[in-house]
């Protein structure tokens, strides 16, 4: 290799690998959760005014018990450690990761299979450092990044509550990770990096309320675990906070002060109203993961509490999600009018869907059923339209009406055919969703 | 036929609060329930015929109203020989007595198995026959003439002679003291007025203004309303109910807990309902908790290794001889999802009950309550109604008892209405079964024929007296008497009771197994021996026949030979079974993805004698639409003993915008008639599986249709 | 109390505003030719017109209906449209059982009303959402064009 070629290469690979460096940097340095805000960090000793961490001051009386059982909502501690029909906090819920199935574990204070011999600091380890009692590192699907931002007395508060349950025996399932991610040692480098693992800092120059927001969404209630898109490896992406990203197949949309893509047009009653109920008027209705994080925890939160996350998340900087259409106008009244191209949808439409959703999408009985607006069917993917078809959605127990899953009965053709139906005729992207993309959603 | 009289208190009993209401603004006949006489008739010559002084007639059906448009071929039968206007009489149903309203096949009051005309065909006639010559018998007297120079119409008796006419319910008085005569002569065919024309039913016109009462509308004074939850695994029992949260709902009124069934009163069904999905439940599961779909046809095929008893006396097919063919055929596990949810309403009073429900069978329904109740059955009023769809699950009396066993502990009358979800998930089920079929082929024809049903005994529980050599009539029909030509058949019988889910009849019961196998199998056979499946058929039935005759004018209305395109095909299926010869043609197109479209059916019927030929073309276009929903879209699903499916968003039912073309041909006949509710459902699943085998070349061996198994391959 | 107008008559209700019209209409106000399928809008059985359009009363809770005017079978004979609909189910002999056909005819008087000459893919959009288990679709498709070409006449 003649010099002058050695250089150039020499010089290639210092390129290489600043520019790499500076790429790995760029993945392993991200901005802390709320420094979007600006202003000036302080410790929570230091806040003045209420202090944002804790209970809502209707519960500062109550006891230890029942402050942890409504810090365990506000964690949603109890969607992921229970599976379905299976009891409270037993674990056992299975999440499909690219890598392998996950089993959620029993955190029922038995002492054979819970984690009823846990200590204190084992407890809080677990919780801010995702290390498990016996010294495992836990997969970072259990939020510890955001957890950590809890301070040490509200999570023991969690242990508390968790401790006053029943104990339940109920073994652990393994897990079905392929090589190298069995290997849990390497999430200790993630957690290194990934895991600031401090308490929560509120930015002095915010309301109280603000920083109370702020609190329960970047802490407890996780928000952006789902929302926020994430690194290659793993990690939320917090340059594109809260832009929109995936859970268990659904779509998490954009929740940004966006105007089209996000939440920037929704007034606060109308976050508020979302949160509370999983409905705001013309906006969203709350489906799959969403469902379970109003039913078990938004739903359970004082309207005090509602209404500060609300504050926080108005102050989100905007981001605009370019493969997410704008809302679309009410469609016409009449079937005659609107796509032709898809006789297979439409037939699934008029047989299942119309008497709710009604041709127009404005919903033909309650307005949780209307379809316009929704972000889901401007989503050019379709994939919460179809697991909204394949999973139904809605309360199915509080006597309100819900939508039946239709897996059953349709096959990944004509489940397809219907989102890409739904989305041409009531949204502003129309999806091609295929068949076999329907059924991969089925498996989820 | 029996002519005994049911005394005024026996009809008196099962007449209905309230009767019914009047249409508004529509004519039609009145429809009373159970032995409503409100007539006031004094000639009543047997247990089917009232007639007033005022001459207003009232006809007792003895088959129940179900769809089927059986009280319009009865009163035609009646009226055919009574010669009175159908457009002026009343219906009612019958009240429970075997005795009086026993089914002439089954001995028992019994309305099912496509057996209410072939039953009754005769005897209504003979009633409506012995009435008039009675009434004409008066007449004469009175006008002291020869009784054969009188004449009848529409209710009057004329005498050409002297021109004298005298109304029936003049002479009704006169009639009643007369003796039924022991013959009667019944009318040459040839003057028939009514049997054989189409007659507009007569149970719709308050069908369409909602003034009819199904069991499911009836509100005795002071109703309470109440719905259940039995347990979701055949056999479990209530562990712990814990009703904190149900009570504190707004008309919640009672919590009824037994044994494995739970069910909460209210003001009304929502109350109800709310206050059902608010307890927190516990169930122990029992003995069945592992039973799935998995063991249901494994139990099947295991059952399939067992020699049986022999039906016939043919030697079975050699498994490894030359030339044999053989396959196995099989058919899911189905719920009849009626219309009507299940539904019985209670008045449990000291010593005695009433109830109000829809049922196909009202003695046994009669029974049931009185057994719950340990009261002797003349204590249990019942008030049958018209029945909101039936296809079998009404021949079943569980949610009779189920309902009398909540209401034992309500006071006052209660409704109790099962959800969709409970109708579809704690019900009685169709069977699985299965067809182990083997033939020897010589020339393309087979010289020996084995033919092995594998199923429930739905015939030793429904009627055990009915049961015997342990050959279950019902499994082997359609097996044993096939319209082919088949030289010593083979047929055997193999009893398997599923475990872990109750079986009932499913509308086409036997055959939808039998002819099911036997037409996929003559399919196979056509291929095997090279030739067209029509061509085939023809050749292995008697050219004179009655099977070949309705073969041939399907074959050609459906245009057998003209072309389709790619992965379209039409399929045959010819049956003979009810006592009726159908040949159905059904036409498909099959998607890329395996999808089924059924386009077109023609099936051809030779039904024997034809009462109303519009009520025949009716009971096979919506036979053909039952079957066609099983074919497509229907199966019940068990996992860990529970069924999977619950309602119509996951149990799929044919809709308006799937239906095929349907074409119906019916031979004029003068043979003794046939059942028409089944035969149209049973023919039409083996008609479509043998379309999609001519389109696409692969034979479906289990039903309902599975697409993936058809998908064109990438 | 609530009030609702059904059929041109004023009623009224002492039930909580969730409950569903359809029940209230049944077991509060007697009036049982609206039917029970599903409870989950996927059969048709309890069709009824809010100000002449057809929606499941059995997902409609009742106090979302404000001085909407409620037609149920009882009271759609009154109407054009709902009279020649009830002939030509009469005159072509489409029921059966009949269980299904108060929520069948409610949907057909409402396509009849709005679409004079109803094409088989009209009646398709208008009709899917309603199930008959008896399978008197052939006739209900007949039934709704002759009742369309009598009340349009």
């Amino acid at each position: 290799m003649a010099p002058r070629t050695r250089t150039v290469a020499l010089l290639v690979r210092a390129a290489v690998a600043l520019g790499g460096g500076a790429v790995a940097s760029r993945m392993l340095f991200l901005p802390g959760p709320l420094d979007f805000a600006g202003g000036t960090k302080v410790a929570l000793a230091d806040y003045e005014g209420p202090s944002p961490v804790g209970v809502p001051a209707e519960l500062a009386n109550a006891s230890l018990v029942e402050k942890g059982r409504y810090l365990t909502d506000a964690a949603d501690c109890r969607a992921c450690h229970t599976t379905k029909g299976g009891t409270p906090f037993a674990g056992g819920r299975p999440f499909k990761l690219p890598f392998g199935t996950l089993y959620t574990p029993n955190i029922t204070p038995d002492k054979a299979t819970g984690i009823g011999n846990w200590t204190d600091a084992q407890f809080l380890r677990a919780v801010h450092q995702g290390i498990s009692a016996d010294g495992t590192r836990l997969y970072p699907a259990f939020p510890y990044a955001s957890y950590s931002l809890m301070p040490d007395a509200d999570v023991l508060a969690i242990k508390a509550y968790l401790f006053s349950l029943q104990p339940v025996r109920q073994r652990n399932l393994p897990n079905s990770f392929t090589f190298p991610y069995n290997q849990r040692w390497l999430m200790g480098f993630w957690g290194y990096f990934f895991n600031k693992d401090k308490s929560f800092e509120p930015i002095a120059e915010r309301s109280a309320a603000w920083n109370r927001g702020a609190y329960l969404v970047e802490g407890p209630a996780h928000c952006g675990e789902c929302h926020t898109p994430r690194t290659l490896a793993q990690a939320m992406n917090t340059r594109a906070k809260f832009a929109g990203g995936v859970a268990e197949g659904w779509n998490a949309y954009n929740i940004t002060g966006d105007r089209t893509t996000g939440i920037g047009a929704w007034s606060k009653p109308e976050i508020e109203a979302y949160l509370a109920t999983g409905h705001a008027n013309g906006r969203s209705v709350a489906s799959g993961p969403m469902r379970e994080a109003v039913d078990l925890s938004f739903s359970k939160l004082t309207k005090s509490d509602i209404a500060a996350i609300a504050t926080y998340l108005q102050t989100i900087p905007p981001i605009h999600s370019a493969r997410l259409g704008a809302p679309a106008a009410f469609a016409a009244a009449s079937h005659a009018q609107g796509p032709t191209d898809n006789p297979i949808g439409k037939r699934v439409f008029e047989q299942a869907c119309v008497s709710c959703h009604a041709w127009s999408g404005k919903g033909a009985l309650v307005a949780d059923a209307q379809l316009t607006a929704k972000k889901a069917v401007s989503d050019p993917t379709a994939a919460n339209v179809a697991l909204m078809v394949l999973q139904g959605t809605g309360p199915q127990t509080a006597g309100r009406p819900y939508m039946p899953g239709f897996a059953h009965s349709y096959s990944d053709t004509e489940i397809a055919a219907v989102a890409n139906y739904v989305t041409a005729r009531f949204g502003t992207m129309p999806s091609k969703i295929a068949p076999k993309e329907v059924g991969k959603l089925r498996a989820e | 036929m029996n002519a005994a009289t049911p005394t005024r208190r026996q009809l008196l009993r099962g007449m209905a609060a309230g009767g019914f209401i009047l249409a508004v603004g529509i004519a039609g006949n009145r429809i009373a329930v159970a032995g409503d006489t409100s007539t006031g008739a004094v000639f009543a010559p047997d247990a089917f015929i009232r007639i007033g002084t005022d001459g207003a007639t009232t006809l007792i059906m003895p088959q129940v109203e179900m769809g089927q448009g059986i009280y319009t071929t009865l009163a035609m039968l009646i009226a055919e020989e009574l010669d009175v206007d159908l457009a002026t009489v009343t219906l009612a149903e019958a009240p429970p007595s075997d005795a009086l309203y026993g089914n002439p096949i089954f001995k028992i009051q019994v309305t099912g198995g496509s057996t209410s005309v072939r039953g009754y065909f005769l005897p209504m006639r003979r009633a409506g026959a012995a009435a008039r010559t009675m009434l004409v018998q008066s007449a004469a007297a009175r006008w002291n003439v020869d009784p054969a120079s009188c004449s009848t119409e529409l209710g009057t008796i004329r005498h050409a002679a002297s021109g004298r006419t005298i109304g029936y319910g003049a002479v009704a008085g006169a009639a009643a003291r007369l003796k039924p005569p022991a013959e009667v002569q019944l009318k040459d065919t040839r003057h028939f007025r009514l049997i054989g024309k189409p007659h507009h039913r007569l149970d719709t016109a308050h069908k369409v203004d909602g003034s009819l009462q199904y069991g499911i509308d009836v509100m005795p004074e002071g109703v309470k309303f109440a719905t259940l939850c039995a347990s979701p695994v055949l056999g479990g029992k209530v562990a712990h109910v814990d009703d904190s949260q149900a009570r504190a709902l707004p008309g919640v009124r009672q919590i009824v807990v037994l044994d494995n069934i739970v069910a909460v009163v209210g003001d009304h069904m929502w109350a109800a309902k709310q206050g059902l999905d608010a307890l927190a439940i516990t169930w122990d599961d029992g003995a069945n908790a592992a039973v799935s779909t998995e063991t249901l046809w494994q139990g099947l095929q295991a059952a399939a290794t067992q020699q049986g008893v022999a039906v016939t006396k043919g030697a079975a097919v050699e498994a490894n001889g030359a030339d044999v063919v053989s396959a196995r055929y099989e058919i899911p596990m189905l719920a009849h999802a009626p219309m009507e949810p299940m539904n019985c309403t209670v008045h449990v009073k000291p010593g005695a009950c009433e109830l109000w429900v829809g049922t196909q069978v009202s003695t046994k329904a009669q029974r049931i309550a009185a057994q719950v109740l340990g009261i002797p059955p003349e204590a249990v009023t019942l008030n049958n109604h018209l029945i909101g769809g039936g296809f079998g699950r009404r021949l079943e009396v569980d949610m009779v008892e189920r309902a009398v066993r909540v209401a034992q502990h309500v006071d006052g009358p209660v409704k109790i209405v099962w959800t969709r979800e409970e109708d579809i998930q704690k019900a009685m089920y169709r069977s699985v079964y299965g067809s182990w079929m083997g033939a020897e082929l010589q020339d393309g024809k087979p010289v020996a024929w084995s033919h092995k049903v594998v199923g429930p005994a739905e015939v030793a529980r429904f009627l055990p007296p009915a049961f015997k050599n342990g050959i279950d009539s019902d499994a082997v029909d359609g097996a044993v008497e096939t319209p082919y030509l088949l030289p010593n058949p083979a047929i055997t019988y193999v009893r398997h009771e599923p475990v872990g889910i109750q079986t009932c009849f499913w509308r086409g019961v036997g055959p939808n197994n039998n002819v099911f196998s036997t037409e996929c199998f003559v399919d196979l056979l056509a291929k095997k021996a090279g030739k067209d499946p029509l061509d085939y058929r023809r050749s292995l039935t008697d050219p004179k026949g009655r099977a070949h005759h309705v073969l041939d004018l399907a074959a050609e209305k459906a245009g057998w030979s003209m072309p389709l395109p790619a992965r379209a095909g039409r399929g045959i299926c010819l049956q003979f079974a009810f006592g009726s010869y159908l040949a159905t043609i059904a036409e498909v197109a099959v998607d890329d993805d395996g999808t089924v479209r059924v386009q077109r059916l023609v099936t051809a019927v030779d039904c024997g004698i034809i009462v109303n030929p519009d009520g025949v073309v009716a009971q096979i276009q919506g036979g053909h639409v039952f079957g066609l929903s099983a074919v497509l879209h229907q199966q019940i699903t068990l996992e860990k003993g529970r069924v999977q499916q619950s309602n119509f968003h996951d149990y799929r039912v044919l809709r308006i915008d799937e239906m095929p073309q349907i074409d119906v041909i019916l031979v004029p006949s003068a043979e003794a008639p046939g059942g028409i509710g089944e035969p149209g459902t049973v023919s039409v699943q083996p008609a479509v599986a043998n379309a999609v085998y001519a389109a696409t070349g692969v034979q479906l061996t289990r039903m309902p249709i599975d697409p993936a198994l058809l998908a064109r391959k990438a | 109390m609530l009030e609702l107008s059904i059929n041109g008559e004023v009623h009224r209700a002492d039930v909580t505003a969730d409950v569903p019209l359809l029940w209230v209409l049944r077991d509060v106000l007697g009036m049982t030719g609206t039917k029970f399928g599903c409870g989950i809008a996927q059969c048709g059985a309890c069709t009824v017109h809010l100000d002449g359009r057809p929606v499941r009363s059995c997902q409609l809770p009742v106090g979302l209906i404000g001085d909407r005017k409620i037609t149920t079978v009882e009271g759609i004979g009154a109407t054009r449209a709902g009279a020649a609909v009830q002939k030509a189910w009469l005159d072509l002999d489409v029921i059966q059982c009949g269980y299904c056909q108060s929520g069948q005819i409610m949907s057909a008087a409402a396509l009849i009303a709005s679409t004079p000459a109803p094409s088989d893919a009209d009646i398709d959009a208008a009709m899917a959402g309603n199930i008959c288990r008896c399978g008197t679709y052939v006739r209900i498709r007949e039934g709704i064009k002759k009742a369309a070409a009598e009340h349009h006449a």
